[in-house]
């Protein structure tokens, strides 16, 4: 996904880089080689409960990496910050309780699942509100794009980025509206014991549920990208518009698939976030949305594998925070690592914004 | 005669405003309260419509300065710091005699103080933020616009020391006073909670002046600098404009209005705490500044009266009517429903209406107006800072 260029690190480049450094970024280094001497230092302290907690980091970050991919994704090719996808993400848990319940719009179709339902059931239920929830929220992303975005393709860019807003605020309310404001449960369908023997280490059934769940998505959608025909057609969209339309392709039908991918990705992580905490909330989709959107720039927003990796660094600085730190400090902690990649190093990890693909601006 | 229409309308709107107390007490229209929330909003629409109307930098975390500015009257008029005892011309007085607990600075004193704080945190946070992208530098401020509140809430123990009092925020915030007057005017030695005409003309005094230094700012040269780095920075800085201290300008001078509107909520409302600075406020203000026409003080104004008027009476007003609906169909859910929580899906479908539909606002500003709806008579670049989208 990457030129590969930001990889080349023989010992000679490395020295002139150092030497060619400002005392900024040094100090950034410094600071970040600090941070990582003491988390190590707890690490061979305790490290059960350490090793626990980087499972909890990777499970949520493979979670907001999920996210993350839908905002890379709209930005790589419209370069818009798709503000509304979180509360889409939103929109997913709640289409997946609403499933799991089994009522639709006071309509009871079928009893509702709980945990006391066998184990088939069990499994049904979530792969039939996981579907339901990506298929929803892949619609939804794109009906947004048609409705708000599209007659604004032209605009200023924060235009639409106001536009954006707006319909975030519609959807949060809608969430509102259609759960009440108090924080719903999810019945537990996925056992939250421990799979390992013994208490040291915990890896729950719930964390191996969502990797299995990430990794084949992660996988389909990379396919997707590099070797069918419409993800070749996103590429060269996202690379120069004007361009890919007088080779034929139809740009307007590639924005709205790439929405749906994103809204696809959305909805599984919504279903994922709510069986894995157990609640959701009409607000839920605010702070992992930008949970979502520090991952994708940490990576290097429209870089895919930057995504990923912004992701599940996220979720682990999260968790550590969460642990070493103090749970009311995680959100501080997380957007300030946001305000600081913006600042020093605006490209991100893995650099390169210009593309689903790397490419020309 | 020139005269008269040049400043006709405004001198009319002043004169209205300044005797509006005494029509609200004739008729018992009882409407102080809101006018005075309407005044404070009015303050913040137009601090934060230097930034996002002249300087054309999309400001998400307006919030912070009004947080900035509340917590600085919080802070120097309370017993928050009970450990030291400190009074200067202020109206509180301990019951037993002698100095009161905690620190207590006259509101007129901290009204310049939080002033003062809001612009220096501006600039703090905008110096290294100011050279990114327009969408960028939204999301930055987004950023600090959640961490200062969350900061505040986590405060009441950092390091053993209380600063905020955490999520329960700080009480009993002492009122402004005129302590120098007679004792015949004895309501406006100390604002009372009750008689709320001092608290009315002090903001509106504030507002006054707040519009005169925006009329001035928008013709002075900095004002022209700003629209001009809004238009094209590259044309700009070629120019010999500094795009970077302008725009730190117009951020700092944005603060410095969101830093005094805070500073007069903490001492109206006497209650401070984290919740009330939430990403909300920061969106009700753009679309005040949105609604109204971005860059036009009349616009931003107007917005800000709609939005509230909104906000105090037509949703109530609709919440009665969609409760009587519910009764004569008998349906509990309507009956029920509690429309003004539902305030921000109103403010969401505003927002995108807007800028599908006439992006410029109710009043536009002529240039913005041209700038939004270009496009097609040469690339003009982005109105808003950035290139044009391709």
């Amino acid at each position: 996904m990457t030129t590969g260029e930001a990889t080349k690190t023989r010992s000679g480049a490395l020295i002139q880089s150092i030497r060619s450094s400002t005392w900024g970024s040094r100090i950034a280094v410094a600071l970040i080689a600090v941070l990582l001497v003491l988390l190590l230092v707890q690490a061979v302290r305790e490290p059960g409960q350490f090793l626990s907690q980087l499972v909890i980091g990777i499970t949520n970050g493979a979670i907001i990496a999920l996210i993350a991919l839908g905002y890379t994704l709209v930005y790589g090719i419209i370069e818009l910050i798709n503000f509304a996808h979180g509360d889409n993400f939103m929109i997913g848990s709640f289409v997946g309780l609403t499933v799991l319940a089994g009522t639709f719009f006071g309509l009871g179709l079928f009893s509702p699942i709980t945990d006391d339902s066998g184990a088939l059931l069990k499994i049904l239920g979530v792969i039939i509100a996981m579907v339901v929830a990506m298929v929803a929220c892949g619609l939804l992303g794109v009906g947004i794009e048609r409705v708000a975005y599209k007659p604004l393709r032209n605009s200023p860019r924060l235009a639409v980025l106001i536009t954006a807003i707006g319909m975030s605020f519609i959807l949060q309310n809608l969430g509102l509206v259609w759960k009440g404001p108090a924080q719903v449960p999810f019945p537990e369908l996925i056992s939250g014991s421990n799979i390992l023997p013994g208490d040291s280490v915990v890896f729950r059934w719930k964390d191996l549920f969502v990797i299995l769940v990430t990794i084949p998505l992660l996988i389909a959608l990379s396919y997707f990208i590099s070797n069918t025909k419409q993800g070749k057609a996103m590429r060269a969209v996202a690379q120069d518009k004007e361009a890919a339309a007088m080779v034929g392709i139809n740009v307007n039908r590639t924005i709205s698939i790439t929405f749906l991918l994103g809204g696809i990705l959305a909805g599984a992580s919504g279903v994922m976030y709510g069986l894995f905490n157990g609640i959701t909330v009409f607000n839920v989709g605010f702070q992992q949305g930008l949970y979502a959107f520090t991952a994708a720039v940490l990576g290097g927003i429209g870089n895919l594998t930057g995504a990923v990796v912004g992701g599940f660094l996220i979720g682990i600085i999260g968790s550590m925070a969460d642990q070493y730190i103090g749970v009311r400090w995680t959100a501080i902690v997380i957007f300030a690592v946001l305000i600081m990649v913006l600042v020093f190093r605006p490209t991100g990890l893995l650099g390169d914004r210009s593309a689903v693909q790397g490419g020309g601006e | 005669m020139v005269l008269l229409r040049k400043y006709g309308l405004p001198a009319l709107l002043i004169v209205a405003a300044f005797v509006f107390p005494i029509v609200d007490n004739a008729l018992e229209t009882d409407l102080m309260f809101p006018m005075i929330i309407v005044a404070m909003y009015i303050l913040l629409a137009l601090g934060l419509n230097i930034v996002v109307g002249f300087a054309g930098l999309l400001d998400l975390g307006f919030v912070a300065f009004y947080a900035l500015g509340a917590y600085v009257v919080g802070w120097f008029a309370s017993t928050q710091f009970r450990q030291v005892s400190f009074s200067l011309g202020s109206t509180a007085a301990s019951i037993t005699g002698g100095q009161p607990q905690g620190i207590h600075l006259s509101f007129w004193i901290l009204l310049i103080l939080a002033g003062a704080f809001a612009a220096l945190c501006g600039v703090i946070i905008g110096a290294p933020t100011l050279r990114l992208r327009g969408d960028y530098l939204a999301i930055v401020t987004l950023g600090f616009g959640e961490i200062i509140p969350r900061f505040f809430q986590n405060g009441d123990n950092l390091g053993g020391f209380n600063l905020t009092n955490g999520t329960i925020g700080i009480k009993a915030i002492d009122s402004p006073g005129l302590q120098f007057l007679p004792d015949t005017f004895d309501a406006w030695q100390r604002f009372g909670t009750l008689y709320l005409h001092p608290w009315y003309y002090t903001i509106l005094v504030v507002v006054l002046i707040t519009i005169y230094v925006n009329v001035r700012l928008r013709d002075s040269k900095l004002g022209r600098a700003w629209i001009s780095v809004r238009e094209d920075e590259t044309a700009a800085a070629a120019m010999g404009i500094n795009p970077v201290t302008t725009k730190l300008w117009a951020y700092a001078l944005g603060a410095v209005f969101g830093g005094l509107a805070g500073a007069f909520y903490a001492a109206f409302i006497k209650n401070i705490f984290p919740d009330a600075f939430s990403f909300n406020i920061s969106i009700l203000v753009l679309c005040m500044v949105i609604l109204g026409g971005m860059g036009n003080i009349y616009g931003v104004i107007l917005g800000a009266v709609i939005l509230q008027g909104l906000n105090f009476y037509l949703l109530p007003q609709i919440n009665i009517w969609v409760h009587a609906v519910g009764n004569a169909v008998g349906s509990p859910a309507l009956s029920q429903a509690d429309i003004p929580k539902y305030n921000y899906l109103l403010f969401g479908v505003l927002l995108v209406l807007m800028m599908l539909l006439r992006p410029e606002g109710l009043i536009p500003n002529r240039q913005r107006a041209e700038e939004l709806h270009g496009g097609e008579g040469g690339d003009t670049g982005d109105a808003l800072g950035g290139v044009a989208r391709g």
